[in-house]
This record gives structure tokens, C-alpha cells and sequence, in this order.
């Protein structure tokens, strides 16, 4: 196997395409119920990635953090840590509060589940809040591995081993590329099988934009603390990203309940692994509107393959993102001229053949120039600018776009929308050509 | 050498919130402490980058991991007529390696990568906490490179923990100071050559009132820091006088450069039409003191008189729309007084206007424009703002981004007039565009649609 991937050799990031690990760590936190997210590091450490949030989400996100000054940073923000819990305690009654650490904190080796034992000790009235702690030390990998780790944390804290098992009940474990619009297609899939899926984490329900009657402090919807306790009545785990692999194992050891992983969920041939895999769990036959949305699917790619052929695609992701979206575009005729990951992955094994760098958006705009369509997050929107190429977006943060959180690339019907969305940005090329100037 | 800086900042006399307290009062610092689990808003490093980053030919570098940077960048509508080179976000994206054994050397390395590819006229380079706590000597790397590259290298020395984002616009202020203003002499000066601190061109905001200064003769010496090209910020000690118009944030640079260059200041604003007439009036006037022409005062209350009867009637038929509609103004500083002076001039009824980051002249000036019992309220817990806007107690909310939702959730108008916002308000021109603004959104016909119950639950619904 070729597989090519390249580190990027300069000594300066520059346009960065990577996001922080514990942005990605709060980011899953937002998929539990009546949580509270909780930064541990300076003040702007979470005022930043809140603001990412709230553009990308349009929705308020209910973030918190320690506010470590300079006295606390040298001798210790164990206080700052126990009074931030305290008042979120206080004012929000979060069922969990999701603590992630930062840059400032690991540098200095703080203690922090020893920490959060001394807290337990001290304050007997905390005893209905779940404290999940996930390390994400800002100086080790980016948004994938902070996502990973606080859903391991999530199973290691929460998690418990079950009596028995329900045969009708199926976990999933989504990846940070899967969107609340990809969960509510996983969702009706799964119950399409006659299967409860319970999903870890889900943003489905907490940030699909919706309005409630009253005002909440915390989030409101996502998995609940119960149903992460059950996660082990499961009969099976499905695991959607290889950064789901980590959390994936942790819940089999914990639990027993032993897991399928599927790299990606976009195309043809993962969908129908996905689907073959749901009809052996629920020992039913495939429903017939499943296969009429495959059969739709197919449709799409006779109707669509002639705009992708041959036209040569640029992109820039998380790892998983990235794979999934490559794979998809050669298994529809598109040819990648460059694929580049903010950190290095084992999903990259699977680019063989691919032009992979491990680096920023401005090793995507060196290597893009004469490409047909970038894609990345928003970031990218300087250099599709600069080189006159069109930008499709993907991934977070998407600040200049509405309905992100809604966008859906995955089952069936996922894949078949995104060959007419991006089907139409590289057709709306082709009227475009000299030959047809009007 | 941060830590004095700090002190002397706390203690620093031109600020209002300072004169105002005892000794000891002073000594214990700026700004209330912080509060774990209850604070909100950026960082000493987030205020030093929105100050010095719209300086648009320069490159901003940041030095530390991943997320100060690439969780920020490009993110304001701070406008260039220009260059570019400003929205390139440039970080050294530390790893553990260099954590554990120091990134002076990746910094280097990282400052003379970016002078040989872009050779921009200066680079700034911004320390952040992770490097402050690990010891990096930023400043020296800074010095070092500047001799070897032949170019401006600057530190900025704002690590986020040393405390808000205010603070870290005042130390952008001290950078400046310390490092850029007076390296440079100006081709030629003028007697009404001026500087505007604290205006950040945000939307294109200062392109609604340079026409203006034109009209007048008047030269903008250099803008600090919107819309800014190196060379004219580091040359702006010859300017005969200086306007800040963010009050508290660069208040210091203004008295320092006083003390230094002997250059007069005075806070002003250009949201709304008296604001507006009152700063060009008292920039004219102090130009006429230090040189100008002695006709520029009664020039200048001709071209108000004139901007004021163009806006007068471009503003009437808003004007007739928006009287007595109620607005609940939820920002801080300079804002909290400015925009009331604004929303009156509309018509409009200001419910209550925060006064967060307000200083106590601020608060006088809030008093003088809406009497003794002003509503004025330092912060407003979303629970209760939620609660305000449901029971109809204002007909819109006007703040910043992160309040947007829970006017929005209330199913309520809101419009942003922080500075993440896409559209310019300054000046005359600005507040006609601010009263077209309020009006198309109080006048959308989505808010009667999106109140009304869904059919099936009509009888029981909230609206």
C-alpha cells in the first residue's frame, strides 16, 4: 500500500486549518443534556471557541471556564477549579459538567481528577452533578483527538456494566464529523431496522437548532446521564471515525459490548456495509424504503458522475472528515490533487495513492492552484478567493454559512444529496467554459 | 519588566475608573477579579490583537499551541482598503516537544520564514500563556531578529492570563509606545495633521467619517489602529492632536503620548448626530490651537449644519417609524452612553443600558443625556434577559453576539452592535444606516409568524 502522506516541514503555521483539542473535548460535551461545559485555563481560552460556536451553530452555547489569572497559573488553579463548579452548580444545576484542561493548565501538571476527588470530598452537595474530566492539552493533536478523549471520559466516568442485554438496543458512538443532521439519518436508519439507538455523543439534540419555551442555561438535549449508564445494555456498538475507535474499546472493556467501526458512512459501498451490518443486529430484512433510497443513491451517481469525472478536487479536514470526503470523491470519478490533514492519523493509511500533507490551508493553497472545488471549513475561504476556485464547505467551523448543523452527508440519502450539492457547484463550472460564452 | 508594566498601568491617572478610587483601591488593580464559573469575554492576548491586528500590512505571529490562533483568526470585519497581509493568521503551533524543551528557537526560525517570503514593513509577535510559563524570552528572540532581518520585530507581551481583554487593549497601547510610535519620521506634516486611538475601522466604520475630515483640510495621521499601514502608526507622535474614541482602552496611550510629544486628547464618538458634531467641533478647536487655519471652526459648523439637515431629512421617515419603540442596550464602555445618544435621536425609548465596562464618566454621561434615574444596570443575567423580552418589556434587543440568542429564542428582534458586526454606523451616513437598520428588522414579517402558535396548539400557546 502507497500510502504518501507528508508532514509539512516549516517552522510557522500559517492560515491554520487545525482547531484546538480542548474545543473539540467541549464540543462533545455540547451533546450531552443539561451540560455544562467547563475550560480549564485562562478566560479566552473559552471565549474563543465559544464564539466559533455560536457562528457555526447559531445558537448559544453555554460554555464556562476557570479564569486562571497570573497568581493562579503559578500556584495552582485548584481553587479557580472548585469555585467555577461551585457557581455552575449553583446558578445552571447542570446534570454533568464536562471539565476539559488546557494548554495553560498541563503545562503546569496539575492534578486534576485528584483534584476533583478533594472537591467531591469537600462538597457532599455536588453529588448529583457527574463531573466527566477529559485531558486536552491544547499542545497535543487538534479537535478530533479533544472530541475522542472526552467521549472515553465520558464512558470511563459514566459507563456501567449491565445484567443483561437487550436485543433490540444498538450503540453509536459519533465521530466530531458526523453533524446533528448525519445523527437524525443514522437515527431513522437504525429504526428503520425496528433498533433503539442510543447515540454518544448527540448533537442532534441539543444543537439542531430549535426553539424551546423557556430559557436554559445548560444544554438541552443530547445523551443523558442514564442512557450513558446503559450504554452497556447494548448488543452492539457501532462506532462511526477511526477517533471513535479509543472511546469504542473503552466501552468494551467497561461493558462487553463489542463494537463494529466504520471508517466512513459516505458512498455507496460503507452504506451498504452499514446497512447489511443493522440487518444482521436486528435479524430483520432490509425495509423497502431503504432500498428505495439506495436505489435513489444510485440514481444520483449515473445523473451526477459526468460533472465529477476527471475534475480535480482539493480538500482540507479533521483525518476522518478528510477520508470520508476523499474516498467518496474517487469512488465518483473526481480526482484529488491534494489532501490535507491538521494532524496525523491511522484513518490516512486509507488515502493511498492521495497527495496527503499533514499541514495548513496555506499548504492547501500552494497545491490547489488550477483545482476545479476546495473544500474546508470556512478558514478556507481566503485562499478559494485568492486562486478563483469554488469552496465547498465542510466541517467546523462554518462561520459564513446558515443550516451547517443541518447539513447531511452520510446514509443513503446523505451521499445522494451531496452528489446534487456539490454535483451543482461543478456543473455551474462547466456553463461557465469559454466555448459557451454567450 | 510585565509586571511593572502592570502596576503602572493600574495606577495610570488619565483613567476615569482610576481617579475615582482610594490609593489602595488603585493598588489592588484594574477591573473586578475575575469569577470562575460565572465570567465571560476574551483575554489580555484576544484585547492586544483586536488593537494592533488592524494594522493591515504588518504580520501578526503568535507564539504558543494551536488554539490562540486558530480558534481566532480571521474572525472580525476589521476592513483593509489595502493590504492583506493582516488576515493571514500565523502561528508557531507549539507541540509537547517544544513545550517540554522551549520555542525560542521554532520562533525564530518562524519570524524569519515569514520576513523572507511576505518582507512585510514589521512583524508582531504575540506571546500567549503557554509560552510566558515556560520561560520563552520572546522579547530577546524579537531584538535578535530584528538585527539579524533588518526589520521591526516586535513582542507583545499580553498573555492571556495577566487579565481581560481590555487590559490587553492597553497593553497593545504600551507596545505601541514602547516600540513603534516615534521610529519614523512622516514625509511631511501638516498643521492639522491628527490621530484617531482606538478606531478599528470595524465594517469599514471610519471610511463613514473620513470624507468628512477631507472636506474639512483636516489629515488622519495615522489611525490606531483601522484600516492602518505600518509606517503611519509608527509616525504618529507629529500629529498635533489626538481623538480616542474607544474611552477606556487606549486612554493611557493618549496621555503618554502627551506627556511624551505634547500632543492634546480628547474622548469622543461618532455614533449619533450631536456625538458626531461634538467631536468634529473639539477637533477643530484644538487643531485651531496648535496651527491650523483660524477659519477652520466656522467651517467645520458649516459642514455640521449642512450634514446635519441631509441627515435630518433622511432620517425623518425612520424617524416617524421608530418613536417610542422600546430598546433594551446591553454593551459596555464607550457604547453604553454613545449609542443612547443614538437611539434618542431616533425616537426610541432606551428600557435599560448596561454600564459593564463603563467608567464613571461614562456613567455622568449616561445621567446627562437620559437624567439622575437613568435604568442603568451592570449585568443582566440572560435568565432575566430571556424573561424581559418575553414579557414584551422592550420591542428589540441591541448587543453583542453572545447575547443574540436569547432575543432570538424569545422570539424577539435583535440587532449586533458589537464588533463582530457586518454593517458601519459611524457618522451621518452611519446613522441613517443604523435607523434603516432598526427598522427593517422591527418591521420583518417573520416575528408575527414565528409567534404564532403552531394550529394545533392554539388556546395554550405562549404568544
Amino acid at each position: 500500500m502507497g500510502h504518501a502522506e507528508v508532514r509539512a516541514v516549516k517552522p510557522v503555521t500559517i492560515n491554520p486549518l487545525k482547531m484546538s483539542a480542548p474545543l473539540g473535548g467541549a464540543l462533545a460535551f455540547m451533546g450531552l443534556d443539561r451540560c455544562l461545559p467547563l475550560l480549564h485555563g485562562a478566560q479566552g481560552c473559552t471565549a474563543f471557541g465559544l464564539v466559533l460556536m455560536v457562528r457555526h451553530f447559531r445558537e448559544a452555547i453555554p460554555f464556562q471556564t476557570t479564569a486562571l489569572n497570573e497568581v493562579q497559573t503559578i500556584l495552582g488553579g485548584t481553587d479557580n477549579l472548585e469555585q467555577a463548579i461551585l457557581t455552575i452548580h449553583g446558578r445552571a444545576k447542570p446534570a454533568v459538567i464536562g471539565i476539559c484542561s488546557t494548554g495553560l493548565v498541563e503545562t503546569r501538571g496539575e492534578d486534576i481528577p485528584g483534584d476533583l476527588r478533594l472537591i467531591r470530598a469537600r462538597h457532599p452537595e455536588l453529588a448529583g452533578t457527574a463531573l466527566v474530566f477529559a485531558p486536552t492539552p491544547d499542545f497535543i493533536g487538534g479537535l478530533e483527538q479533544g472530541w475522542s478523549r472526552a467521549v472515553t471520559a465520558m464512558i470511563e466516568t459514566l459507563a456501567e456494566p449491565a445484567l443483561r442485554c437487550e436485543p433490540d438496543r444498538v450503540n453509536l458512538l459519533a465521530g466530531c464529523q458526523l453533524t446533528p443532521g448525519d445523527i437524525e439519518e443514522l437515527r431513522e436508519l437504525a429504526e428503520a431496522f425496528g433498533l433503539r439507538l442510543t447515540v454518544l455523543p448527540d448533537l442532534s439534540g441539543s444543537l439542531d437548532g430549535h426553539v424551546p419555551e423557556q430559557y436554559i442555561a445548560t444544554t438541552f438535549g443530547g445523551t443523558t446521564v442514564e442512557d450513558i449508564a446503559g450504554l452497556g445494555r447494548a448488543r452492539w456498538t457501532l462506532a462511526v471515525g477511526e477517533h471513535m475507535r479509543a472511546p469504542a474499546e473503552a466501552l468494551e472493556k467497561r461493558t462487553g459490548v463489542p463494537f463494529v467501526l466504520f471508517d466512513r458512512l459516505t458512498g455507496l459501498e460503507p452504506c451498504d456495509r452499514l446497512v447489511t451490518a443493522l440487518a444482521a443486529i436486528s435479524d430483520a430484512p432490509v425495509p423497502a424504503r431503504v432500498r428505495r433510497q439506495r436505489s435513489q443513491l444510485v440514481d444520483a451517481m449515473l445523473d451526477g458522475h459526468f460533472h465529477f469525472g476527471g475534475r480535480k478536487i482539493a480538500l482540507a479536514g479533521e483525518p476522518d472528515l478528510l477520508v470520508a470526503l476523499t474516498c467518496w470523491f474517487r469512488e465518483m470519478g473526481a480526482e484529488i490533487q491534494v489532501a490535507v490533514a491538521p494532524t496525523a492519523s491511522p484513518a490516512l493509511a486509507a488515502l493511498s495513492g492521495v497527495a496527503v500533507t499533514v499541514g495548513d490551508l496555506d499548504d492547501l493553497e500552494r497545491a490547489a492552484a488550477g483545482a476545479d472545488l476546495l473544500v474546508s471549513h470556512s478558514h478556507g475561504r481566503q485562499a478559494a478567493a485568492r486562486l478563483g476556485v469554488p469552496l465547498f464547505h465542510a466541517g467546523f467551523p462554518q462561520f459564513d454559512r446558515l443550516g451547517a448543523a443541518h447539513r447531511r452527508s452520510v446514509g443513503y440519502r446523505g451521499t445522494r444529496d451531496l452528489i446534487f450539492e456539490i454535483g451543482n457547484i461543478l456543473m455551474e463550472q462547466d456553463d461557465h467554459a469559454p466555448a459557451q460564452a454567450c | 519588566m510585565l509586571k511593572q508594566k502592570l502596576a503602572d498601568l493600574f495606577i495610570e491617572p488619565g483613567c476615569a475608573t482610576n481617579r475615582a478610587k482610594s490609593d489602595s483601591g488603585r493598588k489592588a488593580g484594574c477591573g473586578k477579579s475575575l469569577q470562575p464559573g460565572a465570567a465571560a469575554g476574551g483575554c489580555a492576548f484576544d484585547g492586544a490583537k483586536i488593537a494592533l491586528q488592524p494594522i493591515t500590512d504588518a504580520a501578526h505571529l503568535v507564539h504558543g499551541p494551536i488554539a490562540c490562533e486558530g480558534n481566532s483568526w480571521d474572525s472580525r470585519h476589521s476592513a483593509s482598503s489595502g493590504p492583506q497581509l493582516y488576515r493571514t493568521g500565523f502561528t508557531t503551533d507549539l507541540g509537547e516537544m517544544e513545550v517540554i524543551h522551549g520555542g525560542e528557537r521554532k520562533l525564530y526560525r518562524a519570524i524569519r520564514a515569514i520576513a523572507e517570503r511576505y518582507r512585510p514593513p514589521a512583524i508582531f509577535v504575540y506571546q500567549t500563556c503557554v509560552t510566558a510559563m515556560i520561560g520563552d524570552d520572546v522579547a530577546k528572540v524579537c531584538a535578535v531578529a530584528a538585527e539579524k532581518l533588518g526589520l521591526p520585530v516586535i513582542p507583545v507581551l499580553a498573555p492571556g492570563f495577566v487579565g481581560s481583554k481590555n487590559f490587553g487593549n492597553k497593553l497593545a497601547g504600551e507596545t505601541l509606545l514602547d516600540h513603534v510610535i516615534g521610529t519614523i519620521e512622516p514625509e511631511t506634516t501638516t498643521p492639522t495633521d491628527f490621530n484617531l486611538l482606538g478606531e478599528y475601522n470595524v465594517a469599514g466604520e471610519l471610511w463613514q467619517v473620513t470624507p468628512l475630515f477631507e472636506r474639512l483640510g483636516l489629515r488622519l495621521l495615522a489611525s490606531v489602529s483601522g484600516d492602518a499601514r505600518y509606517r503611519q502608526v509608527a509616525a504618529a507622535h507629529r500629529a498635533r492632536v489626538n481623538m480616542v474614541v474607544c474611552s477606556q482602552a487606549l486612554i493611557t496611550l493618549a496621555r503618554k503620548m502627551e506627556e511624551r510629544y505634547g500632543i492634546p486628547y480628547f474622548e469622543g464618538s461618532f455614533y449619533g448626530i450631536a456625538e458626531t458634531g461634538s467631536s468634529l467641533r473639539q477637533l477643530a478647536r484644538l487643531l485651531t490651537e496648535r496651527g491650523a487655519a483660524a477659519d477652520l471652526p466656522a467651517r467645520t459648523e458649516a459642514l455640521i449644519a449642512e450634514e446635519e439637515a441631509r441627515a435630518a431629512l433622511r432620517l425623518a421617515p425612520y424617524k416617524a417609524r421608530l418613536t417610542g419603540q422600546r430598546v433594551l442596550l446591553y454593551t459596555g464602555g464607550v457604547k453604553s452612553w454613545s449609542v443612547v445618544t443614538a437611539l434618542q435621536e431616533l425616537g426610541m425609548e432606551v428600557v435599560s443600558t448596561s454600564v459593564r465596562k463603563s467608567t464613571e464618566e461614562d456613567r455622568a454621561r449616561i445621567k446627562e443625556r437620559m437624567g439622575e434615574d437613568a435604568p442603568m444596570v451592570e449585568t443582566i443575567a440572560p435568565r432575566e434577559m430571556y424573561r424581559m423580552l418575553k414579557d414584551g418589556e422592550a420591542d428589540m434587543l441591541m448587543s453583542g453576539g453572545r447575547t443574540q440568542f436569547v432575543a432570538l429564542k424569545a422570539r424577539v428582534p435583535w440587532l449586533d452592535i458589537n464588533q463582530e458586526r457586518h454593517a458601519a454606523y459611524a457618522g451621518y451616513d452611519g446613522m441613517v444606516a443604523l435607523a434603516a437598520e432598526i427598522a427593517r428588522s422591527l418591521d420583518n414579517p417573520v416575528w408575527a409568524q414565528v409567534r404564532r402558535p403552531a394550529p394545533w396548539e392554539a388556546g395554550h400557546g405562549t404568544c
